[in-house]
């Protein structure tokens, strides 16, 4: 399963760089997108894989008995895929502002500011 | 702290002056001249000690953590310099107050020369090294802007700009120089350093350190082969010529050699640097000065010459050469500026400094001839004048220079050569300028007497060249004595200060020089005729062609690197990256580590098929938009299976909201750009793009494999432990959330209200014309909201809004939370939007979100700022058990009131964007969209 997730993890990378070198503004947003993903894909299995037991403590206990998934990086994918959602609809508005004023999605023909 | 106050007063006088700029020329003159007297009247009372040989140090710590401490230190050699700066400074005060013309910015020269005053005060009584530095690159700043003080000249400008460049760099290069020093003796301090002599000579990095604080010495002091930025500075009014660029801030890399003397004179090194270079510009300054034509061009390379001779003595590394060096820095101030201010009135009363017009002046203005012709007799070492007494030493310790073999001659005749030359030049301006016939179409003509008041500056230094020349011993005695033994650091060798030491070799020398000098003035003619077969080196074109020159390199390097090409970046950024990392990789080993594989199921076999062939999908697609779009949200989708899969439910639901919420926003705004993108790249570019693509790619894999089957330990031990007892909650992530990481939530909601708010107010008046038909031109659909959606739609909010309630309120023990909750009702809402319309639903909904985003955030942070009330930190949470009848036993915690917050920034930030987005397409706010609307 790791070899698995590690292929999976590998080609959301390419992908999303293969995306991001692209000349318009909409792919390089897609190519954020999986970027996204894959980061977070990647933060999430490095503390190993664990299945059917998240971090919750049983009713009445303490604290958790036994092997649980690390509850850290998945409070830290949290907060990134919010963030990550919220820097994307600002990236998206800022495209369809400068497309409303440039009348292009291509980014070579963005470069300049005087319109 | 009286000697911090000394060095303040002409900074506070520097504000306060320009306030009687309007009051006149005679006011401003009086007003600016109170400090410079105050700061003499401070120092005065310290002469008693420092003349039993004692230095005045003053310390109050500023930066103890590197060494920066406002520390002032009053010795002979500060003394000096200090009166020099100080009496030359009232001076010129006067002085100009007759060169400068009624209309010109008086209040800004006089701020200037008063900041400029300051800065050398500075240089001069700092007891710190850093501090000193300091004021070393004030006093190049405000040189600067002195030099271009009639700032409409370009020729000003440029002289600025050089003398800027010039000396800055060697600034930086001193500022190398003394930070090795401090880390050589470990503190910045001068005694420290003075007595650390021993230590700095025999260390490893004392060359460096010596080649370094040198240049930074010679760039001030006009040394070779820096010296030419000098003569361009003369572009500067004369009152600045006089005291910055021949009195006192040229003296400065002089005086730093000085300062210095104990702790890195006496080696080799410092011989054969200090006094080459000192003999070098001797000749070259002296060989010019004869060539100039210009006034002021011939007393800047005397200037040169004679910065050179004083750099030459302290080069010898004898302590008589110390005496003499500081000894003729005072001569030099004294001489030269009574010369540079008998120049400025020579060229105001005439309207020229062209020597080969200005001639036989003595008829016109024999006073100020007098005191000019005295000056510049004492510039050519004339008995019973301070320029001679000081050049006799020099003669007479070059005498005693003892190089091996002929070397030995060297120094000698150097001497005497730049004697005869400066016998030459001065001899040039007295007869070129007050004799030699009659003046040649002069500008202002006859010219006359300048103000009574203009000459008297220049009667009080010829009189301290007389009196000094006559009566050294008693005159200067006592001070160059205190100033010696301060640079010396204590024990002063053997001499006679008199004006004649009886018949022996300098004197000679003396005599050699003068007629050599006269014979080669008389015979002029002959050396304009051979100089002029030589081109001559314009330095400023020079100068200015490596300026441009630099400027194009560096535009060319930029327009290559920073072409506007965002992919160019990012393809220079992944390039980078990759080449960075892979050579550290490499080292730790791509290899996969010890770890048991877990087992692959049929079921995950499969999604992670499906997600990777999404993955591709996405990007074979890439030029049908929707397509790409949907493949995208599959993607998403899978990723929140992967999720579900290993065990992070909250995480789970979290992105399949997201992914709902992304995938609308998308389409949203999509709707206004081209639906298909043609091929803009070329087949070279697209494979070069897959090659990358696919290397980082693999690295990653590589990488993954490496973490994955490495054992690790985690910090999260702690969260699970302190979970329950310390948080009060169950879910393990929900307390690090709200709790335990709770600062990192409250930025992160920040943020995502900046970006809400930012989306609303980009697209508040954003008119954008949408396409009439889709991309293979069919009509939109004309039934906007379809009665099916509708009808589903309503029944399902209260419920959608319900279950958010349920998992708000579980997600402090079991999966869920604000983050998820506002999640959902934001969809239920947006479905609302999608079904019946902005109209419909803005009716009913009457906050507006920005509302909603700032309570949110308000809410998280005044939770936060609640537990100061009770004496503990920001944030710090707080729960209890209570029990109500029927429901039970229930936790409250203050955490859930900062859910509470995080759960309304997410609802009203997610609804702000896509209501922002979606309005712009709903006719009832767009005219021009009438014809369809809800691209979605």
């Amino acid at each position: 399963m790791e070899t698995l997730m590690a292929y999976v993890i590998g080609i959301l990378f390419a992908a999303s760089i293969y995306m991001m070198l692209r000349r318009s503004i909409v792919k390089l947003v897609i190519g954020l997108i999986i970027l996204s993903n894959a980061a977070n894909l990647l933060i999430f299995v490095v503390s190993g894989l664990t299945r059917g037991s998240p971090p919750l403590i049983p009713d009445g206990a303490g604290e958790v008995t036994g092997v649980v998934a690390d509850p850290l990086p998945q409070a830290l994918i949290l907060t990134a895929i919010v963030i990550a959602f919220s820097v994307l609809a600002f990236a998206v508005v800022l495209i369809r502002r400068a497309y409303e004023v440039v009348g292009t999605d291509d980014l070579d023909e963005m470069k300049d500011t005087d319109t | 702290m009286s000697l911090a106050l000394v060095v303040m007063l002409p900074f506070m006088g520097a504000v306060i002056a320009p306030q009687f700029a309007q009051a006149g020329r005679t006011a401003i003159a009086i007003a600016s001249s109170v400090p410079s007297l105050v700061a003499l009247m401070t120092l005065f009372p310290y002469w008693e000690r420092l003349a039993g040989g004692n230095a005045v140090i003053q310390h109050v710590e500023w930066l103890p953590q590197i060494g920066l401490s406002l520390s002032f230190r009053l010795d002979g050699l500060a003394l000096l310099f200090a009166l020099l700066i100080l009496v030359i400074g009232i001076l010129i005060i006067l002085y100009a107050r007759y060169y400068l013309k009624k209309h010109e910015n008086v209040g800004k020269f006089y701020s200037l020369l008063l900041l400029f005053q300051g800065a050398m005060l500075g240089i001069v009584l700092s007891n710190n090294l850093l501090l000193m530095l300091v004021f070393w690159e004030l006093t190049s700043v405000v040189s600067f802007l002195l030099i271009s003080f009639w700032n409409h000249k370009q020729d000003a400008r440029r002289g600025a700009r050089m003398a800027l460049a010039i000396t800055g760099g060697g600034g930086l290069a001193l500022m190398a120089g003394v930070l090795l020093i401090g880390q050589i003796v470990g503190s910045y301090e001068l005694e420290v350093v003075l007595a650390a002599g021993d230590q700095i000579r025999a260390h490893a990095l004392y060359p460096i350190t010596l080649a370094l604080i040198l240049v930074g010495a010679f760039t001030k002091s006009a040394q070779f082969p820096f010296h030419f930025w000098l003569p361009h500075a003369m572009q500067a009014p004369t009152p600045v010529s006089a005291y910055l660029h021949s009195a006192t801030m040229v003296k400065a890399g002089i005086f730093l050699m000085a300062r210095l003397y104990p702790a890195l004179a006496g080696t080799e090194q410092w011989f054969y640097m200090v006094s080459f270079t000192g003999m070098i510009t001797l000749l070259i300054g002296a060989y010019v000065a004869m060539f100039k034509h210009d006034l002021k061009g011939l007393l800047a390379h005397s200037t040169v010459s004679h910065l050179g001779l004083i750099t030459l003595l302290f080069g010898m590394g004898t302590k008589l050469a110390a005496v003499a060096a500081v000894f003729h820095v005072v001569n030099h101030a004294t001489f030269k500026a009574s010369l540079f201010m008998a120049a400025g009135i020579i060229d105001h009363e005439t309207g020229t400094r062209d020597m080969r017009r200005i001639n036989g002046l003595w008829r016109y203005m024999p006073h100020t001839a007098t005191l000019a012709m005295v000056a510049a007799a004492s510039m050519a070492g004339v008995p019973l004048l301070n320029g001679f007494i000081s050049k006799e030493m020099f003669f007479a310790e070059a005498l005693e220079l003892n190089l091996p073999g002929i070397w030995a001659y060297l120094p000698p005749l150097v001497a005497t050569l730049a004697g005869i030359f400066a016998v030459a030049y001065s001899a040039r301006f007295i007869h070129d300028v007050f004799f030699n016939g009659q003046p040649k179409n002069l500008p202002v003509f006859p010219p006359h007497e300048p103000p009574r008041y203009m000459k008297i500056p220049v009667e009080i230094l010829v009189f301290a060249c007389l009196a000094v020349g006559m009566f050294p011993a008693f005159s200067v005695g006592p001070l160059l004595f205190i100033a010696a033994s301060a640079t010396l650091g204590g024990e002063v060798p053997d001499y006679t200060l008199a004006v004649a030491h009886g018949f022996n070799l300098p004197l000679l020398m003396s005599f050699a020089a003068f007629s050599g000098g006269l014979v080669m003035y008389s015979q002029r003619q002959r050396f304009f005729d051979f100089h002029e077969r030589f081109k001559e080196i314009d330095e400023k074109a020079v100068f200015e062609s490596v300026v441009t020159w630099v400027g194009n390199l560096s535009e060319r390097v930029t327009n290559k690197l920073e072409n506007g090409s965002l992919q160019r970046y990012a393809l220079l950024l992944f390039l980078t990256a990759f080449t960075v990392t892979l050579w550290p990789l490499t080292e730790l080993g791509f290899s996969i580590g010890s770890n048991e594989l877990s087992p692959v199921d049929y079921p995950s076999a499969l999604g992670a098929l499906v997600l990777i062939g999404a993955a591709i999908g996405t990007v074979v697609m890439h030029r049908q938009r929707l397509t790409s779009l949907i493949l995208l949200s599959v993607v998403g989708l899978l990723v929140a299976v992967a999720f579900a899969t290993f065990s992070a439910p909250d995480l789970a639901l979290t992105q399949l909201s997201v992914e709902v919420v992304t995938i609308i926003l998308l389409v949203l705004s999509l709707f206004y750009l081209p639906a298909q993108t043609p091929v803009e790249t070329t087949a070279f570019t697209r494979w070069r793009d897959v090659g990358i693509a696919l290397a980082a790619g693999i690295g990653m894999t590589l990488v993954t494999l490496a973490l994955l089957t490495r054992p690790f330990s985690s910090i999260s031990e702690f969260f699970l432990e302190n979970s329950k007892p310390g948080g009060g909650g169950t879910n393990v992530v929900n307390v690090i959330l709200v709790d335990f990481r709770g600062f990192d939530t409250l930025g992160e909601i920040t943020v995502l209200a900046i970006a809400a708010l930012g989306i609303y107010s980009m697209m508040k008046y954003t008119k954008l014309q949408a396409p009439a038909t889709d991309r293979l031109g069919n009509p939109w659909s004309k039934d906007p909201h379809p009665t099916m959606l509708m009808q589903i739609s309503r029944p399902l909010l209260p419920l959608a809004l319900m279950v958010s309630v349920f998992i708000f309120l579980r997600g402090h023990n079991l999966p869920g939370g604000g983050f998820i909750a506002g999640l959902i009702t934001a969809v239920a809402l947006i479905s609302q939007y999608i079904a019946s319309g902005v109209d419909w639903s803005e009716q009913r909904v009457k906050t507006p979100y920005q509302i909603v985003v700032a309570l949110g955030v308000a809410i998280a942070t005044l939770t936060g700022v609640g537990s100061y009330a009770f004496g503990y930190p920001f944030l710090t949470s707080w729960f209890t058990y209570a029990s109500l009848p029927v429901i039970g036993k229930f936790e409250l915690a203050t955490a859930m009131i900062f859910d509470l917050g995080v759960y309304l920034t997410v609802v009203g930030a997610t609804l702000l964007a896509l209501t922002s987005l979606g309005k712009l397409s709903d006719p009832s706010t767009k005219v021009s969209a009438s014809h369809n609307e809800g691209g979605v």
